[in-house]
């Protein structure tokens, strides 16, 4: 049913609709409004068969998660940025243990210093973790990739994160259509698990596993997540039958087939940069945009076909390998090995700093013309940066920079 | 009438007396059907504590959960001596998953068998002292807050074991570890650290606490049988000798725990819901030291130029606890 | 494309409003989308909130830099928050506030945008009348209805009932349908005295 409402809400509900049998989660900014509509739902009787467990810490929350799961009960729960680095540790044991679990990541950054906006920083310093990584780019979306990560973790008995912009997705108010209870049974069975703690049939969970055969773990495990490439664009186009709706798959291209330069982001920037690409395309020029909702495992061979006939790649980075550069892109390159184009990075919307249709419009213009560096950051206030720099070097007695503190133009161009 | 000579038997003890009492009465290892959760195998150390307690305790609540436990273990030494893959010697449904959560693992088994209506399917939790006391109190505390229905047992070997016997927040005083050696002016750990999970387990108001030892097993299972006829939070707490951390003999660990128990130092109670309702008085009170010689973690402590205060102040410890438990009626 | 940008305090139904504004936009069949920035969660901080709406399915998610229309829960944060930035000369200014432009220290703001485009609302006041609490978010959103004609009253009211259930909600939509009267007197005033 189409509805106004907060996205959070609309995620909640199309979990319920997903008859998850255990919801543990702690409170953490951006994910608190799904977990609170779970809550609401559960205690007024609208989602049965459901156990809702406030925990003591996120840590506490997965581990919950992977208790229950492992009990063979559908699992949920969700977190962000801090928390999901506080349940680190369990992030990489579900996984290894192959259990099914669902969690929302409303994506915000992680502090030092402390910041409660939206990047992509957490989701990103997981991401070889074992999980299935999806990148909701709607608020459509953000609810329909719960009920497709559910099939998904189940069939391949791995854990899925969903990762949702914070507030700009978790807080906007929008339209969501959100299924009936009889579509979401049609497409999701019952979870029926690989191998589940039962005293009629006692197993051993979570053996020691030593040199001669931690290797082949891993490599099954490698192998199992490669199958998520396949495994995802069949189950999207049976989710398009049932739903009616494209969402999910590994990949979406814009306007990409004739484009020199082509754009590439995750997450719900790409709704933004669809409306400036379409206002370049009035003015003549060629670009487009790949979008990516399949995070993890990375699609090489998708993102391959989608790019390899454009001059120029412009990534959009929600993310920063602070010495480094850009994470998405370093999978880009490794996409792109031996195909002759110019990628480019551009660092944006760190912390929460909103991507502007203009800031974005000048990135994009400076990339058709190749005036654009490989690293670059949006909206950069170089004024800031001169001034603590200059302070910094005047604070030393024997100054360690030069006279003018000379800071890269690679790193500090402006929009 | 030719003299006859007549054997007087005891019942309540481990000797072969068991067969005077009833099947339900008797101790669960008496039994030839027992179920051997923990069966043999496993790679722990000559004179383990903890394999003993484990085996016991967990012997115990299979038998009155009508063998429906599903137990989720912390990392450390029993998870690790006895699941060397490819082998296992759990012959129930057990699960390992971290260091600090095993606690919370377990809730989420409960839940998930609470949702499929199964109240008959029971959940231990178990781990040792470091997984307890220090890395897995959140948890635990988390666990004991909601009252769920797991119960709980900490299996105290006094320190980080398995890594090579560091010190843990259960460490006693003076004891020396790798990380508190028997040097300096305060050989060993020092004093008025520590901490008393039982006592926090009662702070919780949970229905039941109880402290166990491996010097008094029947004891242990009558108190691991007690939990499992409880819904809701419990908490188990069992000392357990362990000769490599301790530099102990082997076959000295049942001496040594009872040792523990006669001194005062390691008080046998049950509480519900945060008050003492039993305590197992002192048979015959002895000096700490009888206790204290036995292990090389403090040798230190019977050096010539050893500070005689610090094991006066050890006796101090021993007879507060005499004193707030009541030991001595 | 119309964007509407929303100034108050945290406490003040900023965001509230924001969503009844999108809330009624839907049920007028159209597109709409609301969001707010964040400060940390505080009473009296500076709140700013969103509200597009729109024929086409709304993709972009910047905030509104050039507001089509500016709705200024709080007063006194006229000369504190840079409140009028992005303003087009198109720009529809709607004040909470029982002053005038001029009393409130615009008399810029009214040499660069039309007059008839300006208004202040006593929203409190008739929040305080309708509803017995100081929530003006109601009232201003009919008031909006009546200055730019984007959304019927009649689907504000609506918006307000489903979001607030009994009294609260009918108070609500009082107030809004009060000052969305107010206004088009004012109007017919204006109109008569030109």
């Amino acid at each position: 049913m189409l509805k106004q409402v907060e996205t959070s809400r609309a995620v909640a509900e199309t979990i319920a609709l997903c008859r998850p049998e255990v919801v543990c989660a702690y409170p953490i900014t951006p994910q608190t409004h799904i977990v609170e509509g779970l809550a609401e739902l559960v205690k007024a009787g609208k989602l049965q068969k459901c156990e809702f467990i406030n925990v003591e810490s996120e840590f506490a929350a997965l581990s919950v998660a992977i208790g229950a799961s492992a009990a063979g009960a559908r699992t949920y729960t969700a977190t962000a940025s801090q928390g999901l680095l506080f349940m680190a540790e369990a992030v990489y044991n579900a996984s290894g243990l192959g259990l099914p679990i669902v969690m929302t990541i409303g994506n915000r950054a992680i502090g030092a210093p402390i910041n409660i906006w939206n990047d992509h920083s957490d989701s990103m310093a997981l991401r070889d973790s074992g999980w299935v990584q999806l990148h909701a780019e709607s608020a459509q979306e953000a609810a329909d990739l719960h009920v497709l990560a559910f099939r998904v973790a189940e069939q391949l008995s791995c854990p899925v994160m969903v990762c949702m912009d914070g507030f700009v997705l978790t807080h906007s108010y929008e339209a969501v259509d959100v299924p009936s209870q009889k579509e979401v049974d049609a497409f999701l069975p019952r979870f029926d698990p690989r191998q589940v703690l039962d005293p009629a049939e006692p197993m051993t969970i979570g053996a020691m596993v030593g040199p001669e055969a931690f290797t082949e773990v891993r490599y099954l495990q490698h192998h199992n997540l490669l199958r998520t490439l396949e495994v995802i664009p069949e189950l999207s186009r049976s989710f398009q039958k049932q739903f009616g709706r494209d969402s999910g798959g590994l990949l979406r291209t814009y306007r990409t087939e004739d484009a020199d330069t082509i754009v590439v982001a995750l997450g719900s920037v790409n709704g933004t940069i669809k409306d400036v690409i379409d206002e370049m395309r009035e003015e003549g020029s060629s670009v487009g945009l790949v979008s990516i909702c399949c995070y993890r495992p990375f699609p090489f061979s998708a993102v391959r076909g989608a790019l390899a006939r454009a001059r120029r790649v412009l990534v959009i980075e929600r993310s920063l390998a602070p010495g480094v550069g850009g994470v998405v892109s370093s999978d880009v390159q490794t996409a792109l090995g031996g195909v002759r184009l110019r990628i480019m990075t551009a660092v944006a919307g760190l912390g929460g700093r909103p991507i502007t249709k203009a800031s974005l419009r000048d990135l994009f213009d400076r990339a058709e013309r190749s005036t654009l560096e490989p690293l670059t950051f949006m909206d950069l206030n170089c004024q800031m940066i001169q001034r603590y720099l200059g302070q910094q070097n005047h604070r030393r007695r024997t100054p360690l920079l030069t006279a003018e503190p000379n800071v890269s133009e690679a790193a500090v161009r402006v929009s | 009438m030719p003299a006859q000579f007549v054997k007087f038997y005891q019942t309540g003890t481990f000797t072969a007396g068991n067969r005077l009492l009833p099947s339900e009465e008797a101790s669960v290892q008496s039994d030839e059907v027992r179920p051997n959760s923990l069966t043999s195998g496993h790679r722990a150390c000559r004179g383990c504590g903890e394999a003993l307690g484990a085996r016991y305790a967990l012997d115990a609540a299979i038998r009155a959960a009508k063998g429906k436990v599903i137990i989720s273990n912390a990392t450390g030494c029993l998870e690790v001596f006895s699941t060397p893959y490819p082998e296992s010697s759990w012959r129930v449904s057990w699960m390992h998953s971290l260091f600090g959560n095993a606690a919370a693992v377990a809730t989420g088994i409960a839940a998930a068998y609470k949702v499929k209506g199964r109240s008959d399917v029971r959940v231990v939790a178990q781990g040792g002292d470091g997984g307890t006391t220090d890395i897995g109190l959140g948890c635990l505390s988390g666990m004991f807050e909601r009252n769920d229905d797991v119960l709980y047992i900490c299996y105290d070997n006094e320190g980080y074991m398995n890594t090579g016997v560091q010190r843990s927040s259960a460490t006693p005083a003076a004891a020396r570890t790798a990380t508190t050696p028997a040097l300096g002016k305060e050989p060993g750990h020092e004093f008025g650290h520590g901490k008393s999970v039982p006592l926090i387990a009662m702070a919780h108001r949970i229905p039941y606490v109880a402290t166990a030892s491996v010097a008094d097993l029947r004891d242990l299972e009558y108190k691991v049988e007690t939990a499992m006829g409880i819904h809701g939070a419990r908490y188990i707490h069992i000392h357990v000798p362990c000769p490599l951390g301790w530099g102990s003999e082997p076959s000295d660990t049942i001496r040594i725990a009872r040792l523990a128990v006669e001194t005062g130092l390691f008080p046998l109670f049950e509480a519900q819901f945060g008050t003492v309702t039993a305590r197992t008085q002192i048979r015959r009170l002895t000096p700490v030291d009888d206790y204290l010689k036995l292990q090389k973690r403090f040798a230190h402590l019977f050096q010539p130029n050893a500070d005689p205060q610090r094991i006066e102040a050890i006796q101090e410890i021993a007879n507060r606890n005499i004193q707030e438990f009541g030991l001595l009626g | 494309m119309f964007e509407v940008r929303i100034h108050g305090r945290g406490g003040q139904g900023v965001v509230t409003a924001a969503e009844l504004l999108s809330a009624a936009a839907f049920l007028a069949g159209r597109q709409s989308q609301a969001f707010p920035t964040f400060g940390s969660e505080r009473m009296g901080a500076p709140v700013t909130a969103f509200c597009r709406i729109s024929e086409k399915f709304i993709r972009s998610r910047e905030p509104v830099g050039k507001p089509d229309a500016l709705i200024i829960q709080d007063s006194t944060l006229l000369h504190h928050v840079p409140v009028f930035e992005g303003l087009p000369t198109s720009g529809y200014v709607l004040i909470n506030s029982t002053r005038s432009f001029d009393e409130l220290g615009l008399e810029d703001l009214l040499q660069k945008v039309p007059s008839n485009r300006c208004r202040t609302v006593p929203a409190t006041q008739l929040a305080l009348e309708q509803v017995g609490r100081p929530l003006p978010n109601a009232a201003l959103l009919g008031a909006f209805a009546a200055m730019t004609n984007q959304v019927a009253i009649e689907f504000i009211e609506s918006a307000i009932r489903e979001r607030f259930t009994g009294q609260m909600g009918e108070a609500n939509a009082a107030a809004a349908r009060a000052a969305y009267d107010l206004v088009l007197r004012k109007d017919e005033i204006h109109a008569k005295a030109s």
